[in-house]
């Protein structure tokens, strides 16, 4: 079938089915559909079971982020990026309160840098124990492998509400350190989590790593040639699931991950089996970390003493800061005109951009696959839309 | 042999599921309304306004000097200051908020307000159970509504709230021991301006 018979696909669905193309049918998968993670929408054009056109609509969670950012003070749009990626609000505080120290020219304390690798590993752990188990769902696991990730989930919430006062929305991180000190016994409590977890991934690896029927749904499906990947600027478990060595915890070196000794987990393939393998690869890794940050941990303030709360006004100029959030690169670039909000505020989101190479993995593919691969992406609506 | 991973991954559903009738950390369910998870002393949710002593009007920390308002991300801060002063639960004359309203249904519970709060007059609650069938009146919290006492305030974070009253407490001393010098001075003879007593009461 050549291109040129494809009928248009419009943002809103409308009969395709005339009598010349009777073969071919548009149907709107979403906003509401169970697996489309939250409230995004495909406009698949099929032949049969087989996928000939894709294309993703967003933008039904749009709360003009960056826009309402530009309004508020510095402090004031803190809570706000909670909201993103509503799975890792620590990580996105700590984009965000990256780009404006680097905007500002603030240190951040030893023991705060600790504090933040800690809360930023354990919500990682997290990120990736829920998508592992959401992929599961999406395949039709209905309940046991989701359930088992959200037990350990919940122990990590946990955690981070004694920590930081809430599970989700957690608005810890400050320009210059962090909000406030572990309580009493927190630390003990997180070894005792930390050291727990791989026994959950053996358990999950013997639930599912060499289940046959995970195999025939995974491997083959949703390839991702790795000169796309990098071509579509998809960054993250995505392009590491490749086979492209890039982790900007190791390339960019921010806060202090040069003084852990991790490994980098590289797939070969690039389908959604190696997609879901590198994640769990990569929680074993973020263990390490976790353990050694845990060990080496020093006392000492938590906040940079010259930072003021109120009245913040960083010098004109601009910054990207940018760390290795769960889902990819997750960088924020801020302008500063000297004023107390900042002239440009801009999310560069993973999620979105990850989201770009959708159709290309899903063409030729069922439309039971288009499910499990979007799975695989790992999107956050709340990022994607913004 | 084919079949022998999904035979592998049975096997550790069962062992959960028997598990569950032996072991305790593997039954990790909590029926929520019989059972309850013990409270999170850090845990935030809406923030109420602390007044001391035994009457909320006259006790309450808050001088309405609109700092909270100002910095609320979402604006659910209502305040108007009122036009004369009232003796506070020092006796001293301050001002007070006239009305004092946040709109429940758009606050986020980000903290900032007593986070930038330098009276300490405005803190976090752990009331959850919220709900209401009015969405417009209900979902307006006057203030006193939001009025709860500062023993409340140390029954739900004690270890917040010592650190705060010995904080307040230290105050109150300093800017005793500097009145008292002031009067001992004033009956030396010694001129000084009376603004200095009044800018002892942000420090």
């Amino acid at each position: 079938m050549s291109a040129a018979t494809l009928p248009a696909v419009h943002l809103t669905p409308k009969p395709s089915i005339d009598g010349s193309e009777g073969q071919l049918l548009e149907v709107s998968m979403g906003p509401q559909h169970p697996s489309t993670h939250g409230v995004f929408r495909m406009d698949v054009v099929l032949d049969g079971e087989q996928v000939v056109k894709l294309k993703p609509v967003f933008g039904y969670l749009h709360r003009n982020h960056e826009k309402i950012a530009e309004q508020e003070t510095y402090l004031g749009s803190m809570p706000y990026t909670d909201r993103l990626d509503y799975f890792c609000s620590i990580t996105n505080n700590w984009a965000y309160a990256l780009a404006v120290e680097k905007l500002a020219g603030i240190q951040v304390p030893e023991r705060a840098e600790y504090i933040r690798i800690i809360t930023g590993e354990l919500t990682r752990l997290q990120n990736h124990a829920c998508l592992i188990g959401f992929l599961m769902q999406d395949m039709g696991a209905s309940g046991t492998p989701l359930m088992y990730a959200f037990r350990e989930r919940e122990k990590i919430l946990d955690l981070l509400e004694a920590l930081t006062g809430s599970r989700m929305m957690c608005n810890y991180m400050r320009f210059g350190g962090c909000r406030v000190d572990f309580p009493t016994g927190w630390l003990q409590q997180a070894q005792k989590v930390v050291e727990a977890f791989p026994r959950f991934l053996d358990e999950y690896e013997r639930l599912l790593a060499e289940n046959e029927i995970l195999m025939a749904r995974t491997q083959g499906i949703g390839v991702l040639p790795k000169e796309l990947a990098v071509n579509a600027g998809v960054t993250g478990p995505m392009l590491r699931a490749c086979g492209v060595n890039y982790d900007i915890r190791k390339v960019d070196k921010y806060g202090i991950y040069d003084r852990f000794s991790f490994r980098v987990p590289l797939g070969e393939h690039g389908d959604v089996y190696d997609r879901y393998m590198i994640r769990l690869l990569e929680m074993r890794e973020s263990v390490k970390v976790l353990q050694e940050a845990i060990r080496d941990i020093p006392s000492g303030a938590i906040m940079d003493a010259k930072t003021k709360i109120r009245g913040f006004r960083p010098k004109a100029g601009e910054a990207y800061g940018r760390i290795e959030a769960p889902k990819g690169e997750l960088g924020f670039y801020l302008i500063s005109d000297g004023s107390p909000n900042p002239y440009r505020y801009r999310v560069r989101p993973p999620s979105l951009i990850n989201l770009t190479v959708l159709e290309d993995m899903c063409l030729g593919h069922n439309v039971a696959d288009v499910v499990v691969i979007l799975g695989s992406v790992d999107i956050v609506l709340g990022e994607v839309d913004r | 042999m084919f079949g022998e991973g999904l035979l592998k991954g049975m096997a550790e559903t069962a062992r959960n599921f028997l598990g569950s009738y032996v072991s305790k950390d593997r039954l990790t369910t909590v029926q929520f309304p019989e059972e309850r998870v013990a409270p999170i002393e850090a845990s935030r949710n809406f923030p109420f306004l602390v007044y001391d002593g035994k009457d909320w009007q006259q006790g309450m920390r808050c001088v309405s000097c609109l700092i909270c308002e100002k910095e609320c991300p979402p604006k659910c801060i209502f305040i108007e200051k009122s036009t004369d002063k009232k003796p506070d639960a020092t006796g001293k004359p301050q001002f007070y908020p006239a009305v004092f309203n946040i709109d429940v249904s758009v606050c986020m519970s980000c903290q900032i307000c007593v986070e930038v709060c330098p009276f300490d007059a405005i803190k976090m609650d752990v009331a959850f159970e919220l709900s209401t069938d009015n969405r417009f009146d209900d979902l307006l919290w006057d203030k006193q509504r939001l009025a709860k006492s500062n023993e409340y305030y140390g029954k739900i974070h004690p270890t917040e709230a010592a650190a705060v009253d010995a904080q307040l407490a230290e105050g109150r001393a300093k800017l005793e021991a500097k009145s008292k010098l002031t009067t001992e001075a004033k009956a030396v003879g010694a001129a000084v301006p009376s603004a200095q007593t009044v800018s002892g009461v942000t420090e």
